[in-house]
C-alpha cells in the first residue's frame, strides 16, 4: 500500500504540495516514486521562476524513463532541494520529507485532491 | 507491465537497480518465454544455414553453439541469433521475439525444392528462462540435482525429464556465467518458480526486462531494433568476429566484402557521460564538433558504474576511444566521450 499523508494536497499527475507551509514544498508521491523506480537524476527549475499551476517545471529521470513534473500551484519558485543533485535517490527513500523538490511562494492553488480523493486515483 | 513483441512483460519485479546488482553479485532469473526457437534439420541443414547466416556452422561440433547473424541481400541485419548443433543433421536456433516472422520469411525464401531441409518454428509452444550470475551453478544444482551437468559456455545439453524435454544452453545476455533453459510452455511456470526459489536462497532474485537491458548494455551487447537494423551491416555494428567472409557465399556477403575493401561509412561506438547528467536514451541527438552526427541507439544509466552509458553510430574517425562528443537532452548538450567496450569489467 502506498503512503498518502492526510496533511498534503495532490495532483492526479502524482505531485504533492504542503500548502500549510509558506513557501509550500512540492514533491512526488510514494506511489509515483515506486512506479518510476530508481531515480538517478533530477532537473529542477531555477529559483525566481514564475510558474502557473499545471505548468511543466521539472523532470525526474529513473533508470526506466524520464517523467515530467508539473507545478501544483501558481507562484514563484523560491527554493530547490540541492541535496537531490548528489543523492537523487532521496525521492525513493523519503518522498514526503528529504525528497522534496522545490518550494513555491503561492498566490493561488489550483483545484487539488485531498488524500482520500488521491487514493481513489491510484486505486 | 509493458507490451513487448506481443507479450506483456514486467520491466521490474522489485527495482531495476536491485535486480541488476543481484545478477552481478549473486544470481538473477529472467522469463525469456518471448524468445523464438526454430529447429532446422535434414541432410542439407548445414549447407543451408551456412548460406543463410554469417558465421560458419560447419565449425560446430555436436552440442556446440555460436552467435551469428541473418542478413538481407544488402548486408543489413535482419536478426542476431544463436545456433546450436544438436545432431549432425539438426540445429536449434534461438531468435529475437520481435523478429520471428521476418526470420522465418527470410529463411523460407532461401529454401529451394532441391534442399533436403525441414524448418520448424516451435516458438509458440516453447517457454524459457535465463539464470545469470556468479551463483548460477548453485541454482542449477538446486534445480536439477548434484548429478546434472552444467552446460558450459556456448554448449547445449538436451535432457528428457518426466515433465518434457529441456534444452539447456550455456548462454546469456548479461556478461555473467549462466544458462538458458527452453522447454514446452506448459512446464515453464514450474521451472521459473523453482529457479526463483533457488536464486533467492543464494541472495539473488527474479529480474525483469529493465535489468536485462542495463546488464546487456554494460557489456556493450547490441539489441536488435536499437543497435542493429536492416540499414547497417554487422561490420558497422562491430560484429565482424561473427562474420566468416572466407565462406564462398552467404546472403549479404558482397556488401560486406565491399565495405571491408572500401572502409565503413560509420561504426557503432560506445560512449559514457562525463559528469552527472540525465541518462542518455534512444534517439537523443549525438553532437560531434558542434554538429549533429547521429543519434543514441541504446542508452541508460549504468547501475554498476553510476553514470550514463550508450551506443551510437559515429563516423569511423570519431569512433576512437577518447573522442569528445555531446549528447543533447531536452535542448541542452551534456559532455560525453567515446570509450572501449565493454563498459563494465568484472573486478
Amino acid at each position: 500500500m502506498s503512503n498518502i499523508p492526510d496533511n498534503l494536497q495532490y495532483r492526479e499527475s502524482h505531485e504533492w504540495i504542503d500548502a500549510t507551509q509558506d513557501p509550500a514544498p512540492v514533491g512526488i508521491t510514494d506511489y509515483a516514486q515506486n512506479a518510476l523506480g530508481d531515480v538517478v537524476f533530477v532537473e529542477l527549475p531555477k529559483v525566481g521562476r514564475q510558474v502557473q499551476a499545471g505548468e511543466q517545471v521539472a523532470v525526474i529521470e529513473s533508470v526506466k524513463a524520464a517523467s515530467d513534473i508539473y507545478a501544483p500551484a501558481t507562484g514563484e519558485i523560491v527554493a530547490v532541494n540541492d541535496a537531490l543533485a548528489g543523492n537523487p535517490a532521496l525521492i525513493n527513500t523519503d518522498p514526503y520529507a528529504e525528497g522534496w523538490m522545490f518550494k513555491i511562494k503561492t498566490s493561488s492553488t489550483s483545484t487539488l485532491l485531498d488524500a482520500a480523493a488521491y487514493a481513489k486515483v491510484i486505486a | 507491465m509493458v507490451p513487448f513483441a506481443g507479450w506483456e512483460m514486467p520491466v521490474q519485479y522489485t527495482s531495476i537497480m536491485d535486480e541488476h546488482k543481484a545478477v552481478r553479485a549473486a544470481v538473477g532469473v529472467f522469463d525469456i518465454s518471448h524468445m523464438g526457437q526454430f529447429i532446422v534439420s535434414g541432410a542439407g541443414a548445414e549447407a543451408f544455414l551456412n548460406r543463410a547466416l554469417t558465421n560458419d556452422v560447419s565449425k560446430l561440433a555436436i552440442a556446440q553453439g555460436q552467435y551469428t547473424l541473418l542478413l538481407n541481400e544488402a548486408g543489413g541485419v535482419i536478426d542476431d541469433l544463436i545456433v546450436y548443433r544438436t545432431t549432425d543433421k539438426e540445429f536449434y536456433l534461438v531468435v529475437n521475439a520481435s523478429k520471428i516472422d521476418e526470420d522465418l520469411a527470410q529463411l523460407q525464401s532461401l529454401l529451394t525444392d532441391a534442399d533436403d531441409v525441414q524448418l520448424a518454428n516451435v516458438s509458440s509452444m516453447t517457454g524459457g528462462i535465463a539464470v545469470q550470475g556468479p551463483k548460477s551453478r548453485a541454482v542449477f544444482t538446486a534445480m536439477f540435482g548434484p548429478e546434472a551437468v552444467f552446460p558450459e559456455h556456448n554448449t547445449i545439453f538436451i535432457a528428457a525429464t518426466p515433465e518434457g524435454i529441456l534444452w539447456l544452453c550455456g548462454t546469456g545476455y548479461t556478461g555473467e556465467e549462466g544458462f538458458e533453459l527452453f522447454t514446452p510452455d506448459s512446464q515453464i511456470e514450474h521451472w521459473f518458480r523453482k529457479a526463483g526459489e533457488a536464486a533467492r536462497a543464494e541472495g539473488g532474485n527474479v529480474c525483469g526486462l529493465g535489468a536485462r537491458d542495463t546488464l546487456r548494455l554494460e557489456m556493450g551487447y547490441p539489441l536488435n531494433g536499437n543497435d542493429l537494423s536492416q540499414l547497417r551491416s554487422p561490420l558497422q555494428a562491430g560484429l565482424g568476429f561473427f562474420v566468416q567472409l572466407e565462406k564462398p557465399e552467404f546472403v549479404g556477403r558482397e556488401t560486406l566484402v565491399r565495405q571491408k575493401a572500401e572502409g565503413l561509412p560509420d561504426k557503432l561506438s560506445a560512449f559514457r557521460m562525463i559528469d552527472a547528467a540525465p541518462p542518455p536514451r534512444p534517439h537523443y541527438p549525438v553532437v560531434l564538433q558542434g554538429e549533429q552526427a547521429g543519434e543514441v541507439c541504446s542508452g541508460t544509466q549504468s547501475p554498476s558504474l553510476g553514470i550514463g552509458i550508450g551506443m551510437a553510430y559515429l563516423p569511423v574517425e570519431a569512433s576512437k576511444p577518447g573522442t569528445a562528443i555531446e549528447i543533447e537532452i531536452r535542448g541542452r548538450r551534456y559532455p560525453a566521450e567515446v570509450v572501449k567496450k565493454p563498459f563494465y569489467r568484472k573486478s
